[in-house]
């Protein structure tokens, strides 16, 4: 087994933690960096997917399910994030939404030197509106998957997870 | 066009226990409703989310109808909302849409095309299997009690007098009489969800 295949975040490890926690729906829109989720989430039954067309949408739709008694998460990624700054303050935070999102971290790296804007702008984004965030590597790092999902219970906010996985997706 | 007011007085009559969320409606509806602990004016939590809220309440109460009053400059905002519902295909969700060809509380500025976009066509191109439209009251009288028997997703969209407001927000008179956490956890406590 090579570096890179020992230090990636497995999609069971993922799922896992999202059966852990409760997680109905998944309110998602397809992203490079968490793309290797979807056949294990799709096969899961315990599981409803929800795709949306922008990530706006993720966040109004998963402050409906909230308010029905359900346990969303959203999965997208951070330029969609920061596309969506509005309906996060509005539906997120407006409504006090306890729901995790999880974060492709695209143009993420620690070997490197950052040449993609998405990854300038996100922890800052997130800063920006007082979202909590956990960095999220490998399987070590499944731990922090849990404690956002209990930081966003007790604190009824939305708390994100980015996943910062350099050997996944197609950058 | 019709008046939103006269069309919410017919569609109260057919209500029955389904929870409304009453949109760009809730200054009148709020004087309308006779279940004010299933409704959920939410006011304006950030445009062109209203449509995705209805359908996660609906993924998450399949044993109540759940209604939407949405507007047409909302859905505009995010109209690919209309394939995921398609897709999920909630039966009790039951889609209107006020078209008032403006945006009334920024002063009346027409929205995009303002006068040529058949929404309901829209809504069944995306794949809701019933859409309907109606620019007069008459016939949305006729059909309201049919649409709301019948299973969703159905899409219904209504030429509504536009209601102007040239005020600043700052200005405008309050017409909510609750808070949107008060009205959510009137309605939670009704659905005996845990908060």
């Amino acid at each position: 087994m090579t570096e890179a295949q020992q230090a990636i975040l497995s999609p069971e490890t993922v799922l896992a933690e999202m059966k852990k926690n409760g997680v109905t729906h998944v309110v998602w829109l397809p992203d490079s960096e968490t793309n290797f989720l979807y056949l294990l989430m799709k096969a899961e039954p315990s599981l409803t997917l929800v795709a949306v067309s922008r990530e706006g949408l993720a966040f109004s739709t998963a402050a409906g399910l909230a308010v029905g008694g359900k346990h969303p998460i959203i999965l997208i990624q951070n330029t969609g994030m920061m596309e969506a700054g509005d309906s996060l303050r509005g539906w997120g935070l407006g409504l006090n939404v306890p729901v995790v999102m999880m974060v492709g971290y695209r143009g993420w790296t620690r070997h490197g030197v950052n040449t993609d804007t998405a990854a300038t702008y996100t922890e800052r984004f997130l800063n920006a509106f007082g979202i909590n965030y956990y960095l999220v590597e490998s399987d070590a790092d499944a731990p922090r998957i849990s404690a956002a999902f209990e930081e966003a219970k007790k604190t009824k906010r939305p708390v994100a997870v980015l996943v910062g996985d350099e050997y996944h997706g197609f950058h | 066009m019709f008046d939103t007011a006269e069309m919410l007085k017919i569609f109260q009559r057919y209500r029955g226990d389904a929870i409304v969320i009453p949109g760009r409606g809730g200054r009148h509806w709020n004087k309308i409703s006779t279940r004010p602990s299933l409704d959920l004016p939410l006011g304006d939590p950030a445009m062109g989310g209203h449509a995705s809220f209805a359908l996660g309440l609906a993924l998450a109460r399949p044993e109540r109808k759940v209604v939407l009053f949405d507007s047409e400059g909302d859905l505009l905002m995010g109209m690919g909302v209309l394939a995921t519902i398609a897709e999920q295909a909630p039966r009790n969700l039951y889609h209107f849409m006020l078209d008032n060809e403006c945006y009334a509380t920024t002063g009346g500025q027409p929205v995009p095309n303002a006068k040529n976009v058949a929404y309901d066509a829209i809504a069944r191109g995306a794949g809701y299997g019933r859409a309907y439209a109606f620019n007069n009251l008459e016939g949305f009288a006729i059909q309201i009690e049919g649409i709301l028997r019948d299973p969703g997703p159905v899409f219904v969209a209504m030429k509504v007098v536009p209601e102007v407001i040239n005020e600043p927000i700052g200005r405008r008179a309050r017409w909510q009489t609750r808070t949107r956490d008060q009205a959510v956890k009137e309605l939670q406590t009704e659905l005996g969800v845990a908060a």
